[in-house]
């Protein structure tokens, strides 16, 4: 197998590689958890594609159920062809349309599931998948058939949060939580965004940012995708190098919460 | 294999069962920790512990068991044979005072050169059974006073290894005593739910899946069923105690505050400040600017009974804050006359209530605990935890 080592476009901590490549070898589920923005849901893409396997991303809301990563068996569709005699109505399997799971399962080629913010899902979400992750297959009591993985998936999860899901879900994952990148490494995250990057205004960024990251009565503390937006927004408004700590423009694009810069705006000195 | 890793982790109160343990074996006997005490660290780390929180409490046990570790380059399996030891379970009671008094005499800049010494030693002699560098370094972990910074002076790659990187205790702040989870508050208040369906109501929902299944089964001949409207009919009065002593608590309250407003499940949600006790007016942002607020009155005649109020504070003040009539006197003849009446008049309207504390009851002194304990005895009061929220919540449905 094929170990990860980083891609081009995501720079992953040691601690994350090697956590990725023992989900792969012991073919368990990667959880993965960190502040919103810390590259989670990349991590899986840079995976994909350091690997050249196919992603499949399943992104989870409020409503999702885990029969919808199974297949949906279309009722409605069959009822409406058989009132208006439609062709093939005795075929259900025409009508049993796989979700991201059953696809892949399904893939020709080993595939990386990503089960995308799975926290959002109700409480008792990642138990209704248990069974169909460790055996890697699922029935399907309407046309009694059994899809069986071909190619065991790579599984990585992501959650934003803590401690909601179930142990029993917990014991079958390898568990990695990418920590707020330190000064160092979001230095080489920024590099990779703007290779070339003015030194005097990464340097201006980086204080500015940590010092607002710093402040306690913050609520939405800025990450990684905003200080790669408000680099963006100061080089293309030509900003003067010189009043980005002191004045920090474009402030909108680093806090988004109205209460978080009003104190900014009150502490900032 | 060392199984007393495990048994060591668990009394540490990590929750590693048999199905991770097994894991750590495959992974093992698959050579995944590469041959290395760092990847053995990481290794153990990412299939034993799933919580961020674990993280500290792992490190410290990971310290712990390792300590005595012989230093060699390779984690051999004569190595991992030697680590099985079950010494380590009756050894650690008294390892860490012992050690900590020991180490108490070190500066850091003795630190500093026994650890160069330690590394000369080992390059010299690689692998002549010298012991491991990090033991004095790590055992300068165990008393927790001292910054591990004694043991980073080494900063050579060689020394990024297990030790350090568990040693660094990095992951300090995400103990679970220090750390607010709001997810935790949102799974506790997942309990203040009252679905209408228990009300009994009407059937008039359109109830698709059933319409569908029973026109199906009925062949084809449409039937049409409905349900009991299913919503949650609970209603939320928060107020928050706001400044001066409540300063300390207030990354708590935010996260109480986010969960509550996040929780999204509510019929509805007014979220209003006040400071020490409520009085006259309520405060829309906890800066308590009177141009932001609304009278207390307002609240009481325009907010049904049927919400539940959740009051948070210390509720500790100066006695006078709580009874006398300096605050609380309000515009209306025979109305509230201090803090106390106030609270009663919420407490009269508002049927369901509690008090959420986020402090314990002052053991010191007396003065304190007279406003928390006349409090206490007004509300029904729980502290600002994810179980005493949970508690709160069940007293806030009880009939
Ligand atoms: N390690 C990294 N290397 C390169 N870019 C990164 C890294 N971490 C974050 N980013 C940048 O931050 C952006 C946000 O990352 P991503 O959406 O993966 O975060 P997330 O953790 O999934 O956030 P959320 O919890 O909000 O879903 C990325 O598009 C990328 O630009
Ligand atoms: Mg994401």
């Amino acid at each position: 197998m094929k170990e990860f080592r980083g891609s081009q476009n995501y720079v992953a901590s040691e601690e994350l590689l090697r956590a990725a490549n023992i989900a792969m070898v012991l073919q368990k589920p990667l959880l993965i958890k960190g502040e919103p923005g810390t590259g989670k849901t990349m991590l899986a893409e840079a995976i994909a594609q350091a690997l050249g396997k196919e992603l499949i991303i399943w992104n989870i809301k409020s409503t999702t159920k885990a029969q919808d990563g199974l297949y949906v068996y279309d009722v409605v569709q069959r009822l409406y062809d058989s009132q208006f005699g439609g062709q093939g109505v005795d075929d259900i399997e025409k009508y049993v349309k796989l979700g991201k799971l059953g696809e892949a399962f399904t893939s020709q080629e080993q595939a990386i599931l990503l089960i995308d913010e799975i926290d959002k899902a109700d409480l008792e979400f990642p138990n209704d998948l248990l069974w169909e992750l460790d055996r890697m297959e699922f029935h399907i009591p309407e046309t009694g058939r059994t899809v069986k993985a071909r190619h065991r998936p790579v599984v990585i999860i992501t959650s934003n949060a803590e401690k909601e899901l179930p142990d029993a879900f917990l014991r079958r994952c390898v568990f990695h939580y990418i920590a707020f990148p330190d000064r160092e490494l979001m230095e080489e995250i920024v590099r990779v965004h703007y290779p070339d990057i003015d030194e005097r205004l990464l340097a201006q960024v980086l204080e500015a940012f940590y010092k607002i990251r710093q402040l306690p009565q913050i609520k939405k503390k800025p990450s990684t995708s905003e200080i790669v937006d408000w680099i963006q927004a100061l080089q293309h408004g030509g900003v003067d190098v010189r009043r980005i700590v002191k004045e920090v423009p474009y402030l909108g694009v680093l806090l988004k919460k109205n209460e978080d810069m009003d104190v900014l705006r009150r502490q900032w000195r | 294999m060392f199984t007393d890793l495990l048994y060591l982790l668990r009394r540490n109160g990590l929750k590693v069962s048999l199905t991770e343990w097994m894991a750590l074996m495959e992974g093992l006997h698959k050579g995944l920790h590469s041959a290395s005490f760092t990847g053995l660290y990481h290794l153990c780390r990412c299939l034993l512990v799933k919580s961020e929180a674990d993280f500290d409490a792992f490190d410290r046990t990971f310290l712990e068991y390792f300590k005595d570790v012989p230093f060699q380059q390779e984690v051999s399996q004569e190595l991992l044979d030697w680590l099985d030891r079950p010494d380590v379970l009756t050894d650690y009671a008294n390892w860490d005072e012992i050690q900590a008094l020991k180490n108490m005499g070190f500066s850091e800049e003795e630190i500093e050169r026994m650890l160069r010494e330690r590394m000369a030693e080992q390059t010299e002699e690689h692998n002549g059974g010298s012991y491991w560098v990090g033991t004095h370094g790590m055992s300068m972990f165990g008393n927790s006073g001292l910054s591990p910074k004694g043991i980073r002076v080494g900063g050579q790659s060689m020394y990024r290894r297990a030790f350090r990187v568990a040693g660094e205790r990095k992951f300090r702040d995400f103990r679970r005593d220090n750390t607010l989870d709001t997810r935790q508050f949102q799974v506790a208040l997942r309990h203040l739910r009252q679905f209408s369906g228990l009300v009994d109501l009407p059937p008039t929902e359109f109830d698709v899946d059933r319409t569908i299944q029973d026109t199906a089964s009925n062949g084809g001949v449409l039937k049409v069923r409905y349900k009991r409207p299913r919503e949650n009919t609970v209603k939320v009065l928060l107020l928050m105690d706001s400044g001066g002593s409540m300063d300390y608590y207030a990354q708590l309250c935010s996260a109480l505050f986010q969960a509550v407003s996040k929780s999204g499940h509510f019929k509805d949600l007014r979220v209003y400040y006040f400071h020490n006790c409520p009085y006259g007016r309520l405060y829309h942002a906890p800066t308590l600017l009177s141009r932001d607020s609304i009278p207390t009155d307002w609240v009481l005649s325009n907010l049904p009974g049927d919400y539940k109020l959740i009051l948070v504070g210390d509720a500790q003040m100066a006695p006078y804050e709580l009874m006398g009539g300096y605050y609380g006197r309000g515009e209306r003849a025979g109305g509230p006359q201090c803090g106390m009446d106030w609270l009663r008049l919420l407490k009269g309207r508002f049927r369901h209530t509690v008090w959420l504390n986020p402090s314990a009851r002052p053991d010191w002194g007396e003065y304190w605990s007279q406003t928390y304990d006349r409090i206490a005895k007004e509300f029904p009061m729980f502290p600002l935890t994810v179980d005493g929220l949970e508690e709160g919540m069940k007293k806030l449905l009880a009939r």
